[in-house]
């Protein structure tokens, strides 16, 4: 009953939007018309309902990219992840709600408002994907897309208690998704449940020819790794990463974890990653050198916005830029700008490229001996809205568990684990090798088996 | 090494930003406090590291990005200017260069 289920999603989207303010737009029209055609589908996704993050192209519907400097932009061709996802029956009901550019961890940096958390709407949602993270928490989707640069699909992902993937480097296309930082961006998928992730990494999941990053390794059958048993599984355990910064109670949490994965028969290991506490600095030179590059491209010459008044043209692409970039995304440019212009490119990019190795090498060596790691996603439960919008470097700091993947290229799922005395969701985090998501796949599963999350947000869809 | 303020306004030039000076203000102290944050990496010996460039997975490297050169369709000039800002007889229209 594609059209029904579809109908729904958007009468649920259209009303709960007001509180979350999780949508950027929401196509009523469309989807109820791909829903029709969807009808007929035999596809493994056919009328399943899919909300997409605004920095991924669908064609037919806007990419603000959470920007003005995009505003009602309409891209002229479908990214390749929507491409797969339509073939296989999926209908788009709408376009979520981002950090501009997919830069922030709390959802404040989108130019059209914070989205709120469905679990306390004075709080935020987590970010960059923090309208995909709560249209699913809501229950207004059961799918919906995200963007992971340094943890925006998973940390929103345990900040609003839903399951978030962040897969392999090259595991899946970056074609047309709006470039952020391109050797850490990956597309990633929330659902409520273990195996729908695991359903539609499988239809996305592949080579691209249009995205030369896009490796040629095989898809495996995704849902036939859910079996339910993890005897015997590897699981690294970081001590180090469970001290100075972690809230107690998520701390605590996740230690109960992974006491359900040692009665559950894995065998829990103690692994180093000596130089995860360099991961943000590294990071924030890398992506931000990346997207001075990338975001050249925003000058107001073939698309999106222009300056009014500027007779010459330099002054038309600064002025442009100044009125169509935020704070966030402007400081960004600059401390990307900064790293690599000359004089100073040895001293951050070239030092943060090398450190970049000894990170990676870390996942190499602790692999050797485990077959995944277990850390908290976020070092805290979802933060009041406001709290941390003036100090940038604060904010930063809540990628400290998982922009390590990004740098080292490794997959990382983010899984509910309870709440917080205050009911706000605590999730933990599985990091495996490249192409491990089976792996992944597994042990969430069995996790979500042994101790299912099923509390509900106060702000929750009425169909769902 | 410190940030001036100078710096800041001869970066913005660079990264094509009009600031102003409120922001070259805030922003000036902002990135000095996260430059700071990131020169710890100077803590660490990586004379023989080779840095982390190019693709990222072994198998990613190994995959053949080439492709038969075939004519394929493109957007075509009446799509590739719909979402201009200025189009004007078939191009996009930009202010003076000079």
């Amino acid at each position: 009953m594609p059209v029904k289920t579809v109908e729904q999603s958007i009468i649920a989207a259209e009303k709960l939007n007001e509180t979350l303010n999780a949508f950027l737009e929401i196509d009523r029209e469309g989807a109820l018309q791909r829903a029709a055609a969807a009808e007929n589908s035999d596809g493994p996704l056919a009328g399943v309902p899919i909300a997409v993050k605004d920095n991924i192209c669908v064609l037919g519907l806007q990419a603000s990219c959470g920007s003005r400097i995009l505003g009602d932009y309409h891209p002229p061709y479908n990214a390749t992840v929507i491409e797969r996802l339509t073939q296989a029956g999926a209908v788009v009901i709408g376009k979520t709600n981002c950090d501009e550019f997919a830069m922030g961890s709390s959802n404040e940096n989108s130019a059209f408002g914070p989205v709120r958390n469905p679990w306390d709407t004075t709080r935020v949602p987590g970010g960059s994907s923090g309208g995909s993270a709560a249209a699913v928490a809501a229950g207004i989707v059961p799918v919906a897309l995200g963007s992971d640069t340094g943890g925006s699909v998973r940390q929103p992902a345990s900040l609003v208690g839903v399951v978030g993937l962040k897969p392999t480097y090259g595991r899946n296309s970056r074609y047309g998704l709006v470039a952020f930082a391109s050797s850490l961006d990956q597309v990633g998928i929330f659902a409520r449940k273990v195996e729908d992730v695991a359903r539609v990494l499988g239809v996305i999941a592949g080579r691209d020819s249009h995205d030369a990053t896009t490796a040629d390794v095989p898809v495996p059958d995704y849902v036939a790794s859910l079996t339910g048993d993890v005897k015997g599984a590897r699981l690294g355990f970081p001590r180090a990463l469970f001290g100075e910064g972690l809230d107690e109670e998520v701390g605590s949490a996740v230690k109960t974890v992974v006491d359900v994965y040692r009665d559950l028969g894995a065998e829990i290991v103690d692994v180093d990653l000596p130089h995860a506490k360099y991961a943000i600095a590294v990071y924030y030179i890398i992506a931000t050198a990346e997207a001075s590059a990338n975001l050249a491209r925003f000058d107001g010459v073939r698309y999106g916005f222009r300056a009014e008044d500027t007779p010459e043209l330099r002054q038309m692409y600064r002025r442009t830029r100044a009125q169509g970039f935020g704070a966030e995304v402007k400081r960004r440019i600059m401390l990307g700008t900064y790293v690599l212009s000359a004089g100073y490119y040895d001293a951050y990019y070239l030092k943060a490229q090398k450190v970049r190795t000894l990170v990676k090498n870390d996942f190499l060596n602790a692999f050797e001996n485990c077959d995944a790691i277990i850390t908290p996603t976020a070092p805290s439960t979802a933060f009041a809205i406001g709290e941390k919008v003036d100090d940038p470097l604060a904010m930063y700091l809540n990628d400290i568990y998982t922009v390590t993947a990004n740098l080292a290229g490794v997959p990382g799922i983010s899984v509910p684990c309870g709440l917080s005395s205050e009911r706000l969701p605590i999730g933990f985090q599985l990091l495996g090798p490249y192409w491990s998501e089976p792996t992944l796949f597994r042990l969430a599963h069995a996790y979500a088996e042994a101790r299912p999350f099923t509390e509900r947000p106060p702000v929750f869809a009425p169909s769902a | 090494m410190p940030i001036e303020e100078k710096d800041i306004a001869k970066v913005a030039q660079l990264a094509h930003l009009e600031l102003d000076d409120e922001e070259l203000k805030v922003f000036g102290s902002q990135m000095a406090e996260i430059i700071t944050y990131v020169e710890q990496l100077n803590q660490l010996d990586t004379a023989n590291v080779p840095p982390a460039l190019g693709g990222l997975t072994p198998e990613g490297e190994r995959t053949d990005s080439a492709r038969d050169d075939e004519i394929v369709p493109s957007l075509g000039q009446k799509t590739a200017l719909a979402e201009a800002p200025d189009p004007a007889a078939g191009h996009f229209r930009v202010p003076k260069v000079l």
